[in-house]
């Protein structure tokens, strides 16, 4: 509770004091003392600790620890994300305040996406989310591809929430008392009825297009190209990864006693994202692209959640949510102070910033899933959930290959900085200042600290 | 010392001294200063595993060749290091191998040294963990591990070729050992629980599950496939001539000598005792496929040029043998498996060691180019020539024992498969006197016209190579007496 609320009233005094701030940099403090003041005040509630206002939620919302754990994973990130390419947003155009503003109503749908217990307030929440996404993705005013990537998401976006918004009737008009809370939309064992059954595949339909699943991935690759890269950055990340947030915790607690009934639905999926994801990022040449394609690989991966739906699968979610955006974060961080967003912009960096390259390479290393990173640590939990599932070893044999693949075109970044030359120019806009350094050698050591001990995440879970 | 007060082990010594050694190398700008540097580490890992050696009775020291840390514990992993005879005798290759080809490289030069010898010690600190892991996660840990440094390595200062090369290397190895993290994970659903999770990935609980994996047999093939790309086996291979080639020499013996290994030993760990049963029904598979491999690498090295090309060819063939002794399952097999393990090693850094001479002295890898060095580096060709006469196994080399006793297992498993493998005895016999011939004998040219003899460090680690070849040629006992426990452990739980 504390979290909606405080992020909610945060992002309204920004936007406000929007009006009276001059100084350009005073919202990126103003942001970041926000979000960490959001931590606290989401820790403190945790444990059934202390919410700020008690308000009857009439069951619609739901602060269990595991939820609330996934709340601090995303404002962690988000945290990370201002203190790494805060500046950045300073730069993408003259109204500062309102895009950590918006960022701040995204959060406050986050957080409402992870603890929704009726399909009002998913709605709700999704809708939070989309529409500062939609304004931020055609920030940059002044460039076409800006423009045409917002209308394009905002277009989508739109036919996506309709065909969610059919669902949630079917299921209302389907379920025995007329319920939106999705723990009593199904009763018993019974095979579903075909409204239930047809609400259920429109909700998944739609939060596949939230999540990028292919076939209905087709935004993606465009949105995340033309959104100015900072936001390109969070929209891969943070949004991403608590929309499968919401997406698992739908299906989880509405259909998962259906699980085998649906579950071949999730297997084509899978197989689609991860082929698509993965072949479509070998033949990338500019990097925001491929990495644009890798989150749909990624995601093909996160599906396995669903798949499974098991404790341990649920585990990895919320640690593979950690560690992918926490890398991606760190590796579009780097991305935006290059000039050249091909991948022959990125030869010979490790010879002009070896401290740069190092890091990225540990992100990129995270990515592919390399032992000692939390890529690793995430992936094998999503693998081993699957294999517990116990049928369609295939499948898991299938991602694993997929995994192989995707070490090809991570490796080619690691090539061009590492082993390639370039013709002497500068490769970067001039400010890599020393404490953006030490933020992504820290953002790399928690990489590896969680690589090593995921215990320290998960733990959280449970308390 | 009181096996009670222990505060530190001779696994955990032997796996992160190298990775301490490594990051402080990384630090060390001098150049002269980090070579000794890595010397002086590598020689005390050595000392420190030749020191485990008066300690191997199990059941007194159990405290001090077992260490297992807090790690996972909700999924049943911890993080658990244990020497037994064959990691004993493969942490005390490696340590060897280290030191023989720190010293062996020593007046190379690289651009970045201090990056080249951390990431070089950073190796050996992934090859020890495997060979000590005694779970099945901190094993693919240490399997990974191993690989990333020498990624860099072959990338960053190898040949002209030397990224594709070395991706491909990469590419292969990475998606092998994704399958075996499958049947791993597949091997874990079926173990017993213990007091924190339902399942377990200790060593122990996969060597428990045999039983279980009975009925999944195919999950056999997650596992083979990995350690095949590694060793390699045909036709698994196509990525280890490229890379051998490519790669800075310092790193090939890595390779050849130590990581090929990695693959050998995961099938006698990893594979033999927990798929009893499809190790025994796709046992002829396995064995054809290890054939064929051997008469096929065999083929191809004489028709090689290229030194190094030659020496990776030869290297498939001998260890198209081991993997074929290790299928037969018996007992005089496996021995022989332990000891050509550790010959292998010492001969194919010889080997590797004395191209590298010919290629920085002469400038050419090219057999057709070069001719007469005899002539000028008589001391080099005396070298050569044992260490040739080793890779056809003659008597009195070491490794003769090894191949004779994988040879009389594969008798007795099957007379055809034995009789073709025989061939590729005549073949190494070819194509090694045929390289002697072309490369040391005949008339001097331009090319070899300005050899020098060897210096001062070659010619020590030769030297400590001969006197290996031929101790273990004429008394291969110490290394029977120190694997045997492995053996027979191996050995009950198979049958």
């Amino acid at each position: 509770m504390n979290a909606i609320i405080f992020t909610a009233i945060w992002g309204v005094v920004l936007m406000l004091g929007g009006a009276f701030i001059k100084s350009k940099s005073t919202p990126r403090y103003l942001a970041i003392f926000g979000i960490i003041l959001a931590l606290i005040l989401n820790c403190i509630e945790m444990n059934q600790g202390m919410p700020l206002l008690y308000v009857d939620v009439k069951d619609m919302l739901d602060f269990r620890n595991f939820n609330l754990t996934f709340i601090n994973v995303a404002f962690g990130c988000t945290l990370l994300f201002f203190l790494l390419s805060g500046r950045d947003i300073e730069k993408v155009g003259e109204h500062v305040s309102e895009y950590f503003a918006l960022l701040f109503f995204i959060l406050c749908g986050i957080t409402l996406i992870s603890t929704f217990n009726s399909l009002l307030i998913l709605f709700i929440g999704i809708e939070i989310v989309s529409i500062p996404l939609y304004i931020l993705t055609g920030s940059d005013k002044k460039n076409l591809k800006s423009n045409e990537a917002a209308l394009k998401y905002f277009l989508m976006g739109a036919f996506s929430t309709g065909i969610m918004l059919l669902g949630i009737a079917f299921l209302y008009g389907g379920s025995d008392i007329g319920t939106f809370n999705i723990h009593l939309i199904i009763s018993g064992n019974a095979p579903m009825p075909a409204m239930i059954a047809s609400g259920m595949v429109f909700l998944l339909i739609a939060m596949s297009f939230k999540v990028s699943a292919a076939p209905f991935h087709f935004w993606t690759p465009d949105v995340y190209d033309g959104a100015p890269t900072v936001f390109t950055s969070f929209m891969a990340t943070i949004v991403k990864v608590a929309a499968f947030f919401a997406f698992v915790r739908l299906f989880d607690n509405a259909f998962g006693s259906m699980h085998a009934q649906w579950q071949t639905l999730i297997i084509v999926l899978i197989v689609a994202t991860l082929l698509i994801g993965n072949l479509t990022a070998v033949f990338q040449q500019s990097v925001k692209r491929m990495l644009a394609y890798s989150s749909i690989a990624q995601a093909g991966f996160m599906l396995f959640s669903l798949f499974a739906l098991n404790a341990i699968a649920k585990e990895g979610l919320v640690l593979y949510a950690a560690a992918y955006s926490m890398a991606s974060i760190g590796i579009f961080a780097i991305l935006i102070k290059m000039k050249d967003f091909t991948i022959d912009g990125f030869n010979g960096l490790a010879k002009q910033q070896p401290l740069l390259a190092v890091t990225a390479t540990i992100f990129l290393l995270s990515l592919t899933g390399i032992p000692l990173t939390a890529g690793f640590q995430s992936k094998f939990y999503m693998l081993m959930g699957a294999v517990q599932n116990g049928h369609h070893i295939w499948l898991v044999i299938f991602a694993v290959l997929c995994a192989a693949i995707s070490a090809y075109y991570y490796f080619r970044i690691i090539q061009a900085m590492f082993f390639r030359e370039n013709k002497g120019d500068v490769m970067l806009t001039d400010d890599i200042t020393a404490t953006f350094k030490i933020l992504l050698v820290i953002t790399a050591l928690l990489i590896i600290v969680l690589g090593l001990l995921p215990g320290l995440l998960l733990n959280w879970l449970y308390f | 010392m009181d096996p009670k007060n222990i505060w530190i082990t001779f696994p955990e010594l032997i796996t992160w001294l190298p990775l301490i050694a490594g990051l402080i190398a990384f630090m060390i700008r001098k150049e002269k200063t980090v070579k000794l540097w890595a010397i002086l580490a590598s020689l005390l890992t050595l000392g420190i595993s030749l020191a485990s050696l008066f300690y191997t009775d199990h059941a007194k020291y159990v405290n001090l060749n077992n260490v297992s840390y807090y790690w996972l514990q909700s999924i049943g992993s911890s993080f658990a290091l244990g020497l037994d005879g064959m990691a004993r005798m493969l942490t005390i290759l490696t340590s060897l191998c280290f030191s023989l080809i720190f010293i062996a490289t020593y007046k190379s030069t690289y651009k970045n040294l201090n990056i080249f010898y951390g990431l070089m010690l950073l190796t050996q600190c992934g090859l020890m963990g495997v060979f000590t892991a005694m779970d099945a996660l901190v094993f693919y840990f240490f399997w990974e591990l191993a690989v990333i440094p020498a990624y860099f390595l072959c990338s960053r200062w190898g040949g002209e070729k030397r990224i594709q090369a070395t991706f491909k290397f990469f590419i292969y190895t990475f998606a092998g050992s994704l399958l075996m993290l499958v049947g791993i994970l597949y091997v874990y659903t079926l173990t017993g629980p213990t007091a924190n999770s339902d399942h377990s990935f200790s060593l122990n609980a996969f060597y428990a599950a045999a039983g279980a994996v009975k009925g999944h047999g195919w999950v056999f093939w997650l596992f083979f496939i990995a350690f095949a790309i590694k060793m390699p086996v045909f036709p698994f291979h196509t990525w280890q001539p490229d890379t051998y080639e490519q790669a800075p020499t310092a790193t090939t013996m890595v390779l050849s000598g130590i990581m090929v290994k990695m693959g050998v030993f995961a099938l006698i760990r990893w594979v033999l005792p927990v798929f009893p049963d499809a190790v025994i029904r796709f046992d002829n598979i396995v064995i054809g496929l290890s054939v064929v491999g051997m008469i096929y690498a065999s083929l191809i090295a004489i028709k090689q040029d290229d030194l190094k090309r030659f020496v990776a060819y030869s290297s498939i063939a001998h260890i198209g043998l081991m993997c074929a002794a290790i299928f037969t399952r018996s007992e005089i097999g496996l021995q022989g498996v332990m000891i050509q393990m550790f010959s292998h090693g010492i001969n194919i850094i010889g080997m590797w060691v004395v191209v590298d001479i010919i290629e920085k002295q002469t400038g050419t890898r090219k057999m057709s180019e070069l001719g007469g060095i005899a002539h000028k580096a008589p001391i080099l060709t005396l070298f050569l020539v044992v260490i040739a006469l080793a890779n056809i196994a003659l008597p009195l080399t070491n490794a003769f024992v090894g191949e004779f006793m994988m040879f009389s297992s594969l008798f007795t498993f099957s007379i055809a498969y034995a009789g073709v493998a025989l061939i590729s005895i005549i073949l190494a016999a070819v194509y090694t006197l045929n390289m002697v011939q072309k490369v040391f004998y005949g008339e001097a040219n331009t090319v070899t016209g300005n050899m020098r003899d060897i210096s001062w460090n070659q010619k020590l680690v030769l030297a400590v190579l001969l006197v290996l070849i031929f101790m273990y040629g004429v008394y291969p006992q110490p290394i029977f007496d120190l694997t045997k426990d492995t053996v027979a452990t191996i050995l009950t739980r198979i049958n």
